[in-house]
């Protein structure tokens, strides 16, 4: 296995295309130029200094720095599902249904595959744990942010439809059924279809990057198919159980609909 | 059989209000719009936080889990809404008490819900409401968008059913000569005193 390593000359060569992309950029007035250089700028410093952190991380194995590393995660991933909805749940809810649906689900699966199927030594080894938890933070936070934005704009343009049922005595649970349900689907239609294309229209960014770094292929794509299930396992749990729990929140205990434990974020 | 009492019921934008239907009489509402008629309807059948209390009889709302509690007042709201393709979906009884009544055949349990008018809806909702038997009748302009012949049918199939199984109905209504035809009572919502009858 022979990787060949990537000199500063080759990283500037390709930071090139992206000014010569912002330079065109100027000329047709595509107002992008700025942002795009930015956006490079930042790549190149966060990268680093994951890169910096990892290293670090990888020479001094201790469970109290990784777990550190992933509360820190798990909170921007936590911040992030709430971000990107239009109308969320007022207080501590809007962060919390989230990023606790999110630790159950992806910290217990990611656990379970250090400890049962990688099997390495210790079990919670950086190099194993750090980036298949990344892997499941991010997918898993968008597909909970997908099936919460979904569910509380549904609720909200539906309001009339929900009221009227209650009022003839239907329980919350049938009232808000198939809004529930849309919500879950949504949220993991990506998973499914990264996973129904996989290998086809487009090799998986980490089996990519292995078989770049010299890994065989086959081996390559096993640890690839362990992730896609994993993915597919955490999106799924996470959503189920964010969409269930913010569901639950939008009746109260005489089962009225709440909108206003709703709050659109302009 | 059952009296409708509402006591001291008040809420975020609803000021208090007593008032008290005897069974198998009809208490209308009017006043200005914006004075409080739907949110007191709401506020009876429980769908948003209030003080005070409602009884049906001797039955207290919140002796009740909220579903069973509107189960019991059926409240008709003004705008009628459907969530199944079909107008017969929406129907749990195998026998539906007054189509004939309100002009329809058995037909109209196969259209879609999309190509009904909405007079048509609005005495569907009816239909639908009445079919579950609620024991007390909250009636937002329940004849709103209906012409004369179908206002007519609806007020006597309401009148009916009123005088049959003995409930107490409380009737929202702008029109003052549609509150002559149906009420025994007339209670008028001003904003500055919602005053209270018996």
């Amino acid at each position: 296995m022979n990787v060949v390593s990537l000199t500063p000359t080759d990283l500037a060569l390709a930071a090139g295309l992206v000014l010569a992309l912002a330079a065109l950029s100027l000329p047709m007035g595509l107002a992008i130029g700025k942002q795009l250089v930015i956006a490079a700028a930042r790549t190149v410093v966060q990268l680093l200094l994951v890169g910096l952190v990892l290293n670090a991380l990888f020479d001094n194995v201790n469970l109290g720095w990784i777990t550190l590393i992933a509360m820190a995660m798990l909170l921007v991933a936590g911040w992030e599902v709430m971000a990107r909805q239009r109308y969320r749940l007022i207080g501590w809810w809007g962060f919390g249904v989230g990023s606790v649906s999110m630790f159950v689900s992806t910290f217990t699966i990611t656990i379970l595959v250090l400890l049962v199927v990688i099997d390495t030594e210790p079990w919670y080894a950086p190099r194993y744990a750090i980036p298949l938890l990344g892997m499941m933070l991010g997918n898993t936070m968008t597909g909970i942010a997908l099936a919460l934005d979904r569910l509380t704009q549904s609720t909200r343009q539906q309001r009339g439809l929900i009221e009227n049922r209650l009022m003839l005595g239907h329980t919350w649970k049938q009232v808000i059924e198939d809004i529930r349900n849309d919500s879950i689907r949504s949220g993991m239609i990506p998973t499914i279809n990264a996973m129904a294309v996989a290998g086809i229209v487009s090799l998986p960014g980490m089996m990519t990057g292995q078989i770049l770094a010299g890994t065989p292929p086959l081996e390559a794509v096993k640890y690839q198919i362990l992730i896609m299930f994993m993915l597919a396992g955490g999106t799924g749990f996470g959503t189920v159980a964010a969409v269930s729990v913010a569901v639950r929140r939008l009746f109260d205990e005489r089962e009225r609909l709440c909108l206003e434990r709703i709050r659109e974020i302009s | 059989m059952s009296r409708l009492r509402v006591v001291k019921l008040s809420n975020k934008f609803l000021r208090p209000i007593s008032l008290s239907v005897p069974s198998g009489k009809c208490l209308c509402l009017s006043g200005p719009s914006g004075v409080g008629k739907t949110l007191l309807l709401r506020a009876v059948a429980d769908l948003d936080p209030s003080h005070g209390k409602v009884f049906l009889g001797n039955l207290e709302h919140m002796s009740v889990d909220g579903p069973a509690w509107r189960r019991n007042v059926g409240l008709l709201p003004a705008e009628s809404h459907w969530w199944l393709e079909r107008v017969g979906a929406h129907f749990a009884e195998a026998q539906i008490v007054g189509l004939e009544q309100l002009g329809f055949g058995v037909k109209v349990l196969d259209r879609r819900i999309a190509g009904l008018s909405t007079g048509e809806r609005q005495r569907l909702a009816l239909l639908r409401l009445l079919n579950q038997r609620p024991k007390a009748l909250l009636l937002d302009e329940p004849t709103a968008s209906l012409d004369p012949k179908n206002v007519r049918r609806v007020e006597k199939l309401i009148a009916t059913y009123r005088s049959k199984h003995k409930i107490p109905v409380l009737w929202v209504s702008h029109d003052l000569r549609q509150i002559k035809r149906v009420g025994d009572l007339h209670l008028r919502m001003t904003s500055s005193d919602p005053d209270s009858m018996k």
